[in-house]
Protein backbone atom coordinates (compact mmCIF):
# COMPACT_ATOMS: atom_id res chain seq x y z
CA UNK A 1 0.00 0.00 0.00
CA UNK A 2 1.90 3.13 1.16
CA UNK A 3 2.29 5.10 -2.04
CA UNK A 4 -0.84 3.71 -3.65
CA UNK A 5 -3.11 6.03 -1.74
CA UNK A 6 -1.56 8.91 -3.68
CA UNK A 7 -2.19 7.38 -7.12
CA UNK A 8 -5.29 9.03 -8.53
CA UNK A 9 -7.44 7.62 -11.36
CA UNK A 10 -7.92 10.31 -13.94
CA UNK A 11 -10.44 9.59 -16.69
CA UNK A 12 -9.33 10.27 -20.25
CA UNK A 13 -11.91 10.48 -23.04
CA UNK A 14 -11.25 10.42 -26.78
CA UNK A 15 -13.20 13.15 -28.51
CA UNK A 16 -13.51 14.40 -32.04
CA UNK A 17 -12.63 18.04 -32.41
CA UNK A 18 -16.07 19.38 -33.28
CA UNK A 19 -18.79 21.47 -31.68
CA UNK A 20 -20.86 19.79 -28.99
CA UNK A 21 -18.53 16.97 -28.00
CA UNK A 22 -17.45 18.50 -24.69
CA UNK A 23 -21.07 19.34 -23.94
CA UNK A 24 -22.00 15.68 -24.51
CA UNK A 25 -19.38 14.52 -22.04
CA UNK A 26 -20.22 17.18 -19.45
CA UNK A 27 -23.94 16.49 -19.72
CA UNK A 28 -23.39 12.77 -19.15
CA UNK A 29 -21.48 13.54 -15.97
CA UNK A 30 -24.17 15.93 -14.82
CA UNK A 31 -26.83 13.27 -15.38
CA UNK A 32 -24.90 10.92 -13.10
CA UNK A 33 -24.38 13.71 -10.53
CA UNK A 34 -20.63 13.42 -10.91
CA UNK A 35 -18.60 16.46 -9.94
CA UNK A 36 -15.58 17.50 -11.99
CA UNK A 37 -12.72 18.66 -9.78
CA UNK A 38 -10.27 19.54 -12.49
CA UNK A 39 -10.02 19.01 -16.20
CA UNK A 40 -8.08 19.86 -19.32
CA UNK A 41 -8.29 19.26 -23.07
CA UNK A 42 -5.28 18.12 -25.03
CA UNK A 43 -5.72 18.97 -28.67
CA UNK A 44 -4.26 17.32 -31.74
CA UNK A 45 -5.15 17.68 -35.39
CA UNK A 46 -8.85 16.77 -35.68
CA UNK A 47 -9.25 15.11 -32.30
CA UNK A 48 -8.57 15.66 -28.66
CA UNK A 49 -8.35 13.93 -25.30
CA UNK A 50 -10.46 15.28 -22.47
CA UNK A 51 -8.85 14.55 -19.11
CA UNK A 52 -10.68 15.02 -15.85
CA UNK A 53 -10.46 14.33 -12.15
CA UNK A 54 -13.95 13.52 -10.91
CA UNK A 55 -15.40 12.52 -7.57
CA UNK A 56 -16.47 9.08 -8.82
CA UNK A 57 -14.19 7.90 -11.63
CA UNK A 58 -15.66 4.37 -11.85
CA UNK A 59 -19.19 5.67 -12.38
CA UNK A 60 -17.96 8.20 -14.95
CA UNK A 61 -16.06 5.49 -16.82
CA UNK A 62 -19.12 3.22 -16.97
CA UNK A 63 -21.48 5.98 -18.08
CA UNK A 64 -19.23 7.31 -20.84
CA UNK A 65 -18.35 3.82 -22.09
CA UNK A 66 -22.03 2.97 -22.29
CA UNK A 67 -22.53 6.06 -24.41
CA UNK A 68 -19.94 4.72 -26.85
CA UNK A 69 -17.00 6.90 -25.87
CA UNK A 70 -13.45 5.57 -25.74
CA UNK A 71 -12.53 5.98 -22.09
CA UNK A 72 -9.37 5.05 -20.20
CA UNK A 73 -8.10 5.43 -16.66
CA UNK A 74 -4.73 7.09 -16.31
CA UNK A 75 -2.69 7.19 -13.11
CA UNK A 76 -1.79 10.73 -12.06
CA UNK A 77 -0.68 12.41 -8.86
CA UNK A 78 -1.88 15.70 -7.39
CA UNK A 79 0.48 17.94 -5.46
CA UNK A 80 -0.55 20.90 -3.32
CA UNK A 81 1.11 24.15 -4.26
CA UNK A 82 1.35 27.45 -2.46
CA UNK A 83 -0.94 29.91 -4.22
CA UNK A 84 1.77 32.59 -4.43
CA UNK A 85 4.77 33.45 -6.64
CA UNK A 86 7.24 30.58 -6.67
CA UNK A 87 4.63 27.93 -5.81
CA UNK A 88 4.99 26.04 -9.09
CA UNK A 89 8.78 26.46 -9.05
CA UNK A 90 9.01 24.74 -5.69
CA UNK A 91 7.24 21.60 -6.97
CA UNK A 92 8.88 21.56 -10.39
CA UNK A 93 12.29 21.87 -8.76
CA UNK A 94 11.65 18.85 -6.53
CA UNK A 95 10.65 16.74 -9.55
CA UNK A 96 13.54 17.98 -11.66
CA UNK A 97 16.07 17.19 -8.98
CA UNK A 98 14.46 13.78 -8.50
CA UNK A 99 14.98 13.03 -12.21
CA UNK A 100 11.22 12.74 -12.79
CA UNK A 101 9.97 13.56 -16.27
CA UNK A 102 6.58 15.27 -16.58
CA UNK A 103 4.51 14.03 -19.50
CA UNK A 104 1.78 16.55 -18.99
CA UNK A 105 0.33 18.63 -16.20
CA UNK A 106 -2.55 20.93 -15.44
CA UNK A 107 -3.51 22.85 -12.37
CA UNK A 108 -6.42 24.32 -10.52
CA UNK A 109 -6.59 26.95 -7.85
CA UNK A 110 -9.26 26.10 -5.32
CA UNK A 111 -10.46 27.36 -1.96
CA UNK A 112 -7.78 25.49 -0.08
CA UNK A 113 -4.87 26.48 -2.26
CA UNK A 114 -3.61 25.43 -5.65
CA UNK A 115 -3.21 21.87 -6.90
CA UNK A 116 -0.91 20.63 -9.63
CA UNK A 117 -1.99 17.44 -11.40
CA UNK A 118 0.85 15.52 -12.95
CA UNK A 119 1.26 12.64 -15.34
CA UNK A 120 4.82 11.43 -14.88
CA UNK A 121 6.96 8.67 -16.34
CA UNK A 122 7.48 6.95 -12.98
CA UNK A 123 4.64 7.42 -10.50
CA UNK A 124 6.28 5.71 -7.53
CA UNK A 125 9.54 7.59 -7.88
CA UNK A 126 7.63 10.85 -8.23
CA UNK A 127 5.65 10.19 -5.05
CA UNK A 128 8.85 9.39 -3.16
CA UNK A 129 10.57 12.53 -4.48
CA UNK A 130 7.65 14.81 -3.63
CA UNK A 131 7.40 13.45 -0.10
CA UNK A 132 11.14 13.68 0.41
CA UNK A 133 11.08 17.28 -0.85
CA UNK A 134 8.51 18.13 1.80
CA UNK A 135 5.54 18.86 -0.47
CA UNK A 136 2.04 17.50 0.20
CA UNK A 137 0.24 15.00 -2.06
CA UNK A 138 -3.55 14.75 -2.25
CA UNK A 139 -4.92 11.32 -1.43
CA UNK A 140 -6.89 9.37 -3.98
CA UNK A 141 -9.74 8.93 -1.48
CA UNK A 142 -10.81 12.46 -2.43
CA UNK A 143 -11.66 11.19 -5.89
CA UNK A 144 -13.72 8.04 -5.34
CA UNK B 1 -23.15 -34.01 -45.39
CA UNK B 2 -24.29 -34.28 -48.98
CA UNK B 3 -21.42 -34.36 -51.46
CA UNK B 4 -23.15 -32.18 -54.05
CA UNK B 5 -26.66 -31.16 -54.98
CA UNK B 6 -26.21 -32.39 -58.56
CA UNK B 7 -22.94 -34.34 -58.83
CA UNK B 8 -23.62 -35.26 -62.47
CA UNK B 9 -23.33 -31.58 -63.46
CA UNK B 10 -21.08 -30.27 -60.71
CA UNK B 11 -18.38 -32.93 -61.18
CA UNK B 12 -18.65 -33.17 -64.98
CA UNK B 13 -15.19 -33.39 -66.61
CA UNK B 14 -14.10 -29.90 -67.71
CA UNK B 15 -13.81 -31.04 -71.32
CA UNK B 16 -17.45 -32.13 -71.39
CA UNK B 17 -18.49 -28.96 -69.60
CA UNK B 18 -16.82 -26.87 -72.31
CA UNK B 19 -18.65 -28.86 -75.01
CA UNK B 20 -21.90 -28.22 -73.21
CA UNK B 21 -21.06 -24.52 -72.94
CA UNK B 22 -20.36 -24.32 -76.66
CA UNK B 23 -23.71 -25.92 -77.52
CA UNK B 24 -25.54 -23.59 -75.16
CA UNK B 25 -23.70 -20.52 -76.49
CA UNK B 26 -24.49 -21.43 -80.09
CA UNK B 27 -28.18 -21.80 -79.26
CA UNK B 28 -28.17 -18.55 -77.30
CA UNK B 29 -26.60 -16.56 -80.11
CA UNK B 30 -29.10 -17.88 -82.67
CA UNK B 31 -31.93 -17.12 -80.30
CA UNK B 32 -30.82 -13.54 -79.67
CA UNK B 33 -30.04 -12.91 -83.33
CA UNK B 34 -33.56 -14.04 -84.18
CA UNK B 35 -35.58 -12.53 -81.34
CA UNK B 36 -33.68 -9.52 -79.94
CA UNK B 37 -33.86 -6.45 -82.15
CA UNK B 38 -31.28 -4.84 -79.89
CA UNK B 39 -28.68 -7.60 -80.12
CA UNK B 40 -29.38 -8.32 -83.78
CA UNK B 41 -28.49 -4.71 -84.56
CA UNK B 42 -25.41 -4.86 -82.38
CA UNK B 43 -24.20 -8.03 -84.11
CA UNK B 44 -24.70 -6.43 -87.51
CA UNK B 45 -22.71 -3.40 -86.39
CA UNK B 46 -19.94 -5.74 -85.28
CA UNK B 47 -20.26 -7.64 -88.60
CA UNK B 48 -20.69 -10.98 -86.91
CA UNK B 49 -23.24 -13.67 -87.73
CA UNK B 50 -24.27 -16.66 -85.58
CA UNK B 51 -22.56 -18.92 -88.13
CA UNK B 52 -19.23 -17.33 -87.19
CA UNK B 53 -19.41 -18.96 -83.76
CA UNK B 54 -17.68 -22.29 -84.30
CA UNK B 55 -15.79 -22.77 -81.02
CA UNK B 56 -16.31 -21.59 -77.45
CA UNK B 57 -13.41 -19.15 -77.92
CA UNK B 58 -15.28 -17.52 -80.80
CA UNK B 59 -17.32 -15.79 -78.11
CA UNK B 60 -14.65 -13.10 -78.37
CA UNK B 61 -16.09 -12.08 -81.74
CA UNK B 62 -19.39 -11.13 -80.13
CA UNK B 63 -20.19 -7.56 -79.11
CA UNK B 64 -20.44 -6.57 -75.44
CA UNK B 65 -23.52 -5.58 -73.47
CA UNK B 66 -23.32 -2.82 -70.87
CA UNK B 67 -25.21 -1.70 -67.79
CA UNK B 68 -26.24 1.39 -69.75
CA UNK B 69 -27.92 -0.86 -72.34
CA UNK B 70 -30.22 -2.07 -69.57
CA UNK B 71 -30.94 1.48 -68.47
CA UNK B 72 -31.44 2.78 -72.02
CA UNK B 73 -33.93 -0.01 -72.64
CA UNK B 74 -35.87 0.56 -69.42
CA UNK B 75 -38.04 -1.08 -68.36
CA UNK B 76 -38.38 -4.21 -70.51
CA UNK B 77 -37.18 -3.56 -74.04
CA UNK B 78 -34.36 -6.13 -73.70
CA UNK B 79 -36.76 -8.92 -72.74
CA UNK B 80 -37.29 -11.56 -75.41
CA UNK B 81 -40.11 -13.30 -73.54
CA UNK B 82 -43.59 -11.81 -73.62
CA UNK B 83 -45.15 -10.58 -70.41
CA UNK B 84 -47.56 -13.58 -70.19
CA UNK B 85 -44.52 -15.86 -69.92
CA UNK B 86 -43.01 -13.90 -67.04
CA UNK B 87 -43.64 -15.06 -63.48
CA UNK B 88 -41.73 -12.37 -61.59
CA UNK B 89 -39.98 -9.00 -61.76
CA UNK B 90 -37.10 -7.75 -59.65
CA UNK B 91 -35.78 -4.19 -59.74
CA UNK B 92 -32.18 -3.40 -58.88
CA UNK B 93 -31.33 -1.05 -56.03
CA UNK B 94 -29.82 1.41 -58.47
CA UNK B 95 -26.74 2.16 -56.34
CA UNK B 96 -24.78 2.97 -59.48
CA UNK B 97 -27.49 4.84 -61.36
CA UNK B 98 -31.05 4.43 -62.55
CA UNK B 99 -32.76 1.19 -61.49
CA UNK B 100 -32.87 -1.73 -63.89
CA UNK B 101 -35.72 -4.21 -64.24
CA UNK B 102 -35.22 -7.96 -64.59
CA UNK B 103 -37.97 -10.36 -65.67
CA UNK B 104 -38.04 -14.11 -65.00
CA UNK B 105 -39.76 -16.96 -66.76
CA UNK B 106 -40.63 -20.04 -64.72
CA UNK B 107 -37.51 -21.71 -66.02
CA UNK B 108 -35.35 -18.68 -65.12
CA UNK B 109 -36.56 -18.96 -61.53
CA UNK B 110 -35.91 -22.70 -61.54
CA UNK B 111 -32.33 -22.24 -62.76
CA UNK B 112 -31.73 -19.52 -60.17
CA UNK B 113 -33.05 -21.70 -57.36
CA UNK B 114 -31.00 -24.70 -58.53
CA UNK B 115 -27.88 -22.54 -58.76
CA UNK B 116 -28.34 -21.54 -55.11
CA UNK B 117 -29.26 -25.07 -54.03
CA UNK B 118 -25.92 -26.28 -55.42
CA UNK B 119 -24.16 -23.30 -53.81
CA UNK B 120 -25.63 -23.82 -50.34
CA UNK B 121 -24.91 -27.56 -50.35
CA UNK B 122 -21.34 -26.82 -51.49
CA UNK B 123 -20.70 -24.85 -48.31
CA UNK B 124 -21.99 -27.61 -46.11
CA UNK B 125 -25.65 -26.69 -45.59
CA UNK B 126 -28.67 -28.94 -45.96
CA UNK B 127 -31.63 -30.51 -44.23
CA UNK B 128 -31.54 -29.74 -40.50
CA UNK B 129 -30.00 -26.30 -40.94
CA UNK B 130 -31.87 -23.16 -39.97
CA UNK B 131 -30.91 -20.44 -42.44
CA UNK B 132 -31.64 -16.87 -41.41
CA UNK B 133 -32.11 -14.79 -44.54
CA UNK B 134 -31.20 -11.23 -43.59
CA UNK B 135 -31.07 -9.90 -47.12
CA UNK B 136 -33.88 -7.58 -48.09
CA UNK B 137 -37.07 -9.20 -49.35
CA UNK B 138 -38.92 -7.51 -52.15
CA UNK B 139 -37.62 -5.85 -55.27
CA UNK B 140 -34.06 -6.69 -54.22
CA UNK B 141 -33.07 -10.21 -55.32
CA UNK B 142 -31.11 -11.22 -52.22
CA UNK B 143 -33.96 -12.15 -49.88
CA UNK B 144 -36.25 -14.12 -52.19
CA UNK B 145 -33.32 -15.73 -54.01
CA UNK B 146 -31.72 -17.21 -50.90
CA UNK B 147 -35.15 -18.01 -49.52
CA UNK B 148 -36.11 -20.39 -52.32
CA UNK B 149 -32.60 -21.80 -52.61
CA UNK B 150 -32.58 -22.65 -48.91
CA UNK B 151 -36.05 -24.18 -49.03
CA UNK B 152 -35.04 -26.31 -52.01
CA UNK B 153 -32.23 -28.06 -50.08
CA UNK B 154 -34.62 -28.83 -47.24
CA UNK B 155 -33.27 -26.30 -44.78
CA UNK B 156 -35.59 -24.29 -42.53
CA UNK B 157 -35.79 -20.66 -43.57
CA UNK B 158 -36.00 -17.83 -41.06
CA UNK B 159 -36.98 -14.91 -43.31
CA UNK B 160 -35.98 -11.96 -41.12
CA UNK B 161 -35.09 -9.61 -44.02
CA UNK B 162 -33.06 -6.53 -43.03
CA UNK B 163 -33.43 -4.21 -40.07
CA UNK B 164 -34.55 -4.49 -36.45
CA UNK B 165 -31.21 -5.98 -35.52
CA UNK B 166 -31.99 -6.73 -31.87
CA UNK B 167 -35.00 -8.83 -32.87
CA UNK B 168 -32.87 -10.61 -35.48
CA UNK B 169 -30.43 -11.58 -32.74
CA UNK B 170 -33.20 -12.78 -30.41
CA UNK B 171 -34.69 -14.94 -33.17
CA UNK B 172 -31.27 -16.25 -34.11
CA UNK B 173 -30.89 -17.45 -30.52
CA UNK B 174 -34.44 -18.65 -29.93
CA UNK B 175 -34.80 -20.60 -33.18
CA UNK B 176 -31.22 -21.84 -33.27
CA UNK B 177 -30.17 -20.39 -36.63
CA UNK B 178 -27.14 -22.30 -37.92
CA UNK B 179 -26.48 -20.05 -40.90
CA UNK B 180 -27.10 -16.46 -41.88
CA UNK B 181 -27.20 -14.87 -45.32
CA UNK B 182 -26.51 -11.13 -45.33
CA UNK B 183 -23.94 -8.52 -46.30
CA UNK B 184 -20.60 -8.83 -44.47
CA UNK B 185 -20.98 -5.31 -43.06
CA UNK B 186 -24.41 -6.16 -41.68
CA UNK B 187 -23.02 -9.26 -40.00
CA UNK B 188 -20.37 -7.11 -38.32
CA UNK B 189 -23.16 -4.81 -37.20
CA UNK B 190 -25.10 -7.78 -35.81
CA UNK B 191 -21.96 -8.87 -33.93
CA UNK B 192 -21.57 -5.42 -32.38
CA UNK B 193 -25.23 -5.10 -31.41
CA UNK B 194 -25.19 -8.62 -29.92
CA UNK B 195 -22.21 -7.70 -27.74
CA UNK B 196 -24.05 -4.62 -26.50
CA UNK B 197 -26.95 -6.91 -25.60
CA UNK B 198 -24.53 -9.13 -23.69
CA UNK B 199 -24.79 -11.94 -26.26
CA UNK B 200 -21.77 -13.64 -27.78
CA UNK B 201 -22.52 -14.95 -31.29
CA UNK B 202 -19.74 -17.48 -30.76
CA UNK B 203 -20.91 -18.83 -27.39
CA UNK B 204 -24.60 -18.05 -27.13
CA UNK B 205 -25.89 -18.98 -30.60
CA UNK B 206 -25.69 -22.01 -32.89
CA UNK B 207 -24.48 -19.95 -35.84
CA UNK B 208 -21.74 -21.72 -37.79
CA UNK B 209 -22.01 -20.43 -41.35
CA UNK B 210 -22.24 -17.00 -42.97
CA UNK B 211 -23.28 -16.64 -46.62
CA UNK B 212 -21.98 -13.16 -47.23
CA UNK B 213 -22.13 -10.97 -50.31
CA UNK B 214 -23.79 -8.11 -52.21
CA UNK B 215 -20.76 -5.91 -51.54
CA UNK B 216 -17.01 -6.33 -51.95
CA UNK B 217 -15.10 -7.57 -48.92
CA UNK B 218 -11.60 -8.78 -48.24
CA UNK B 219 -9.87 -11.95 -47.12
CA UNK B 220 -8.78 -10.14 -43.94
CA UNK B 221 -12.38 -9.25 -43.20
CA UNK B 222 -13.23 -12.94 -43.59
CA UNK B 223 -10.55 -13.88 -41.05
CA UNK B 224 -11.80 -11.23 -38.66
CA UNK B 225 -15.41 -12.38 -38.94
CA UNK B 226 -14.42 -16.04 -38.52
CA UNK B 227 -12.17 -15.42 -35.54
CA UNK B 228 -14.55 -13.05 -33.81
CA UNK B 229 -17.88 -14.79 -34.39
CA UNK B 230 -16.64 -18.38 -34.52
CA UNK B 231 -18.28 -19.17 -37.87
CA UNK B 232 -17.18 -20.09 -41.40
CA UNK B 233 -17.74 -17.15 -43.76
CA UNK B 234 -18.40 -17.83 -47.45
CA UNK B 235 -18.40 -15.37 -50.30
CA UNK B 236 -21.57 -15.37 -52.43
CA UNK B 237 -21.80 -13.56 -55.74
CA UNK B 238 -24.45 -12.32 -58.08
CA UNK B 239 -26.34 -9.28 -59.28
CA UNK B 240 -29.93 -8.79 -60.32
CA UNK B 241 -28.97 -8.84 -64.02
CA UNK B 242 -27.68 -12.41 -63.60
CA UNK B 243 -30.90 -13.28 -61.67
CA UNK B 244 -29.62 -12.40 -58.20
CA UNK B 245 -27.11 -14.09 -55.89
CA UNK B 246 -26.03 -17.17 -57.85
CA UNK B 247 -22.56 -18.46 -57.02
CA UNK B 248 -20.97 -19.24 -53.68
CA UNK B 249 -17.72 -20.61 -52.35
CA UNK B 250 -17.56 -24.28 -51.39
CA UNK B 251 -16.08 -25.43 -48.08
CA UNK B 252 -12.59 -25.01 -49.60
CA UNK B 253 -13.10 -21.21 -49.56
CA UNK B 254 -11.03 -20.75 -52.72
CA UNK B 255 -13.33 -18.47 -54.70
CA UNK B 256 -16.92 -18.99 -55.82
CA UNK B 257 -17.79 -21.75 -58.29
CA UNK B 258 -19.47 -20.35 -61.38
CA UNK B 259 -21.80 -23.07 -62.66
CA UNK B 260 -20.57 -23.52 -66.20
CA UNK B 261 -23.90 -24.81 -67.52
CA UNK B 262 -25.52 -21.53 -66.45
CA UNK B 263 -22.81 -18.95 -67.04
CA UNK B 264 -19.57 -18.44 -68.93
CA UNK B 265 -17.01 -16.07 -67.43
CA UNK B 266 -14.23 -14.26 -69.24
CA UNK B 267 -11.54 -12.19 -67.49
CA UNK B 268 -10.31 -9.42 -69.77
CA UNK B 269 -7.49 -6.92 -69.65
CA UNK B 270 -9.09 -3.65 -68.51
CA UNK B 271 -7.25 -1.66 -71.18
CA UNK B 272 -7.13 -3.93 -74.25
CA UNK B 273 -10.16 -6.19 -73.57
CA UNK B 274 -7.95 -9.17 -74.50
CA UNK B 275 -8.59 -12.36 -72.49
CA UNK B 276 -6.24 -12.91 -69.55
CA UNK B 277 -4.86 -16.29 -68.44
CA UNK B 278 -6.12 -17.90 -65.21
CA UNK B 279 -4.87 -16.20 -62.06
CA UNK B 280 -4.58 -12.73 -63.57
CA UNK B 281 -6.78 -9.93 -62.39
CA UNK B 282 -9.00 -8.21 -64.90
CA UNK B 283 -12.50 -7.17 -65.76
CA UNK B 284 -15.08 -9.92 -65.43
CA UNK B 285 -17.41 -10.37 -68.41
CA UNK B 286 -20.36 -12.76 -68.07
CA UNK B 287 -22.53 -14.61 -70.53
CA UNK B 288 -25.68 -16.18 -69.09
CA UNK B 289 -26.09 -19.34 -71.11
CA UNK B 290 -29.65 -20.33 -70.23
CA UNK B 291 -31.58 -17.22 -69.33
CA UNK B 292 -34.88 -16.98 -71.20
CA UNK B 293 -36.54 -13.65 -70.37
CA UNK B 294 -33.53 -11.37 -70.40
CA UNK B 295 -30.45 -13.07 -71.84
CA UNK B 296 -27.03 -11.50 -71.42
CA UNK B 297 -24.09 -12.00 -73.73
CA UNK B 298 -20.65 -10.71 -72.76
CA UNK B 299 -22.12 -8.48 -70.11
CA UNK B 300 -19.62 -5.95 -68.70
CA UNK B 301 -20.68 -6.37 -65.10
CA UNK B 302 -17.98 -3.98 -63.89
CA UNK B 303 -16.34 -6.25 -61.30
CA UNK B 304 -12.61 -6.90 -61.17
CA UNK B 305 -11.37 -10.41 -60.34
CA UNK B 306 -9.44 -13.45 -61.59
CA UNK B 307 -10.42 -17.03 -62.42
CA UNK B 308 -9.01 -20.49 -61.59
CA UNK B 309 -9.81 -23.45 -63.83
CA UNK B 310 -8.05 -26.37 -62.12
CA UNK B 311 -10.33 -28.93 -60.50
CA UNK B 312 -11.24 -27.88 -56.96
CA UNK B 313 -10.25 -30.20 -54.08
CA UNK B 314 -13.99 -30.43 -53.35
CA UNK B 315 -14.36 -32.39 -56.61
CA UNK B 316 -16.24 -29.71 -58.53
CA UNK B 317 -14.89 -28.99 -61.99
CA UNK B 318 -16.63 -25.65 -62.49
CA UNK B 319 -14.25 -22.68 -62.54
CA UNK B 320 -13.72 -20.60 -59.43
CA UNK B 321 -13.72 -16.83 -59.53
CA UNK B 322 -11.68 -15.17 -56.80
CA UNK B 323 -13.34 -12.67 -54.52
CA UNK B 324 -14.15 -9.37 -56.18
CA UNK B 325 -11.31 -6.98 -55.50
CA UNK B 326 -12.81 -3.88 -57.03
CA UNK B 327 -15.31 -2.41 -59.39
CA UNK B 328 -14.57 -0.66 -62.60
CA UNK B 329 -17.08 2.04 -61.69
CA UNK B 330 -16.35 2.21 -57.91
CA UNK B 331 -12.82 2.97 -58.84
CA UNK B 332 -11.74 6.38 -57.62
CA UNK B 333 -9.10 8.24 -59.52
CA UNK B 334 -7.04 10.22 -57.01
CA UNK B 335 -4.41 12.42 -58.59
CA UNK B 336 -4.35 10.07 -61.57
CA UNK B 337 -4.01 6.88 -59.52
CA UNK B 338 -6.70 4.19 -59.49
CA UNK B 339 -7.95 3.54 -55.97
CA UNK B 340 -10.45 0.86 -54.98
CA UNK B 341 -12.27 1.12 -51.64
CA UNK B 342 -11.56 -2.62 -51.20
CA UNK B 343 -7.83 -1.85 -51.05
CA UNK B 344 -8.48 0.51 -48.16
CA UNK B 345 -10.56 -2.14 -46.40
CA UNK B 346 -7.74 -4.63 -46.90
CA UNK B 347 -5.20 -2.23 -45.41
CA UNK B 348 -7.34 -1.37 -42.38
CA UNK B 349 -7.95 -5.03 -41.56
CA UNK B 350 -4.26 -5.45 -40.85
CA UNK B 351 -4.28 -2.66 -38.25
CA UNK B 352 -5.99 -3.83 -35.03
CA UNK B 353 -5.89 -0.34 -33.50
CA UNK B 354 -8.70 0.80 -35.78
CA UNK B 355 -12.15 -0.72 -36.23
CA UNK B 356 -13.44 -2.33 -39.41
CA UNK B 357 -15.64 0.60 -40.39
CA UNK B 358 -14.36 3.41 -42.53
CA UNK B 359 -15.49 6.25 -44.72
CA UNK B 360 -13.71 7.87 -47.62
CA UNK B 361 -14.24 11.54 -48.36
CA UNK B 362 -12.82 12.83 -51.61
CA UNK B 363 -12.59 16.54 -52.23
CA UNK B 364 -10.65 18.89 -54.39
CA UNK B 365 -8.32 21.36 -52.70
CA UNK B 366 -7.28 23.87 -55.33
CA UNK B 367 -6.36 21.76 -58.33
CA UNK B 368 -5.46 18.69 -56.31
CA UNK B 369 -7.59 15.76 -55.25
CA UNK B 370 -7.64 15.24 -51.53
CA UNK B 371 -8.63 11.93 -49.99
CA UNK B 372 -9.55 11.67 -46.35
CA UNK B 373 -10.11 8.31 -44.72
CA UNK B 374 -12.00 8.32 -41.44
CA UNK B 375 -11.42 5.40 -39.09
CA UNK B 376 -12.63 4.59 -35.61
CA UNK B 377 -10.14 4.11 -32.79
CA UNK B 378 -10.63 0.71 -31.15
CA UNK B 379 -11.43 0.82 -27.44
CA UNK B 380 -8.42 -1.39 -26.61
CA UNK B 381 -6.09 0.88 -28.54
CA UNK B 382 -7.21 4.14 -26.94
CA UNK B 383 -4.47 5.81 -25.00
CA UNK B 384 -4.45 8.94 -22.91
CA UNK B 385 -1.23 9.95 -24.65
CA UNK B 386 -1.68 12.18 -27.69
CA UNK B 387 1.57 10.86 -29.12
CA UNK B 388 0.20 7.30 -29.10
CA UNK B 389 -2.92 8.43 -30.96
CA UNK B 390 -0.85 10.40 -33.45
CA UNK B 391 1.21 7.23 -33.86
CA UNK B 392 -1.89 5.22 -34.78
CA UNK B 393 -2.83 7.84 -37.33
CA UNK B 394 0.68 7.84 -38.80
CA UNK B 395 0.62 4.05 -38.97
CA UNK B 396 -2.68 4.03 -40.89
CA UNK B 397 -1.49 6.79 -43.24
CA UNK B 398 1.74 4.95 -43.87
CA UNK B 399 -0.01 1.65 -44.56
CA UNK B 400 -2.53 3.28 -46.93
CA UNK B 401 0.20 5.11 -48.79
CA UNK B 402 2.08 1.85 -49.29
CA UNK B 403 -0.93 -0.03 -50.60
CA UNK B 404 -2.52 2.74 -52.68
CA UNK B 405 0.61 4.48 -53.93
CA UNK B 406 -1.03 7.79 -53.20
CA UNK B 407 -0.87 9.95 -50.08
CA UNK B 408 -4.05 10.14 -48.00
CA UNK B 409 -5.04 11.93 -44.83
CA UNK B 410 -6.43 9.91 -41.99
CA UNK B 411 -8.82 11.20 -39.35
CA UNK B 412 -9.45 9.35 -36.11
CA UNK B 413 -13.09 9.45 -35.08
CA UNK B 414 -15.06 8.21 -32.09
CA UNK B 415 -16.15 4.56 -32.05
CA UNK B 416 -19.66 4.07 -33.40
CA UNK B 417 -19.70 7.44 -35.15
CA UNK B 418 -19.27 6.21 -38.73
CA UNK B 419 -22.43 5.08 -40.54
CA UNK B 420 -23.33 1.38 -40.38
CA UNK B 421 -24.98 -0.17 -43.43
CA UNK B 422 -27.73 -2.75 -43.47
CA UNK B 423 -27.71 -3.11 -47.25
CA UNK B 424 -24.94 -2.17 -49.63
CA UNK B 425 -22.24 -0.15 -47.91
CA UNK B 426 -21.75 3.35 -49.31
CA UNK B 427 -18.33 4.21 -48.04
CA UNK B 428 -17.31 6.88 -50.52
CA UNK B 429 -18.40 10.50 -50.41
CA UNK B 430 -17.09 12.26 -53.49
CA UNK B 431 -17.39 16.02 -53.11
CA UNK B 432 -15.31 16.87 -56.13
CA UNK B 433 -17.00 19.19 -58.56
CA UNK B 434 -15.45 18.61 -61.91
Amino acid sequence: MGVNRFVIKQISVFSENKPGRLAAIARALQEEQINILAFSIAEADGFGVVRALVDSPQKAHEKLTKMGFNVAFTDVIAVQMKDEPGGLYEIAKILGQGGINIEYAYAYSGKEGAVLILRVDNVEAAIAAVRKGGAKLLESSLFQ
Amino acid sequence: MTRAWDPRIEEMPLENLKKLQYTLLKTLVYRLYSFSAFYHRRMEEAKVHPDDIRTLEDIQKLPFMYKRDLRDNYPDKLFIASQEDLVRYHVSSGTTGKPTVVGYTERDLENWTVSLARALVSCGLGRGDVIQVSYGYGLFTGGLGLHYGAERIGATVLPTSVGNTERQIELMQDLGATAIACTPSYLLHIGEVAEKMGISIRKDTKLKTGILGAEPWSENMRQRIQDWLGIKAYDIYGTSELSGPMFCECTEQRGFHVWGDLAYVEILDTQTQEPLPPGERGEMVITMLQKEAMPLIRYRIGDISSIEEDVCPCGRTHPRVQRITGRVDDMLIIRGINVFPSQIEYALMTIPEVGQHFQIIVDRKGALDDMLVQVEVAQEAFSDKITDLMGIRKKVEHKLRNILNVGVNVELVEPGSLPRFEGKAKRVIDRRKI
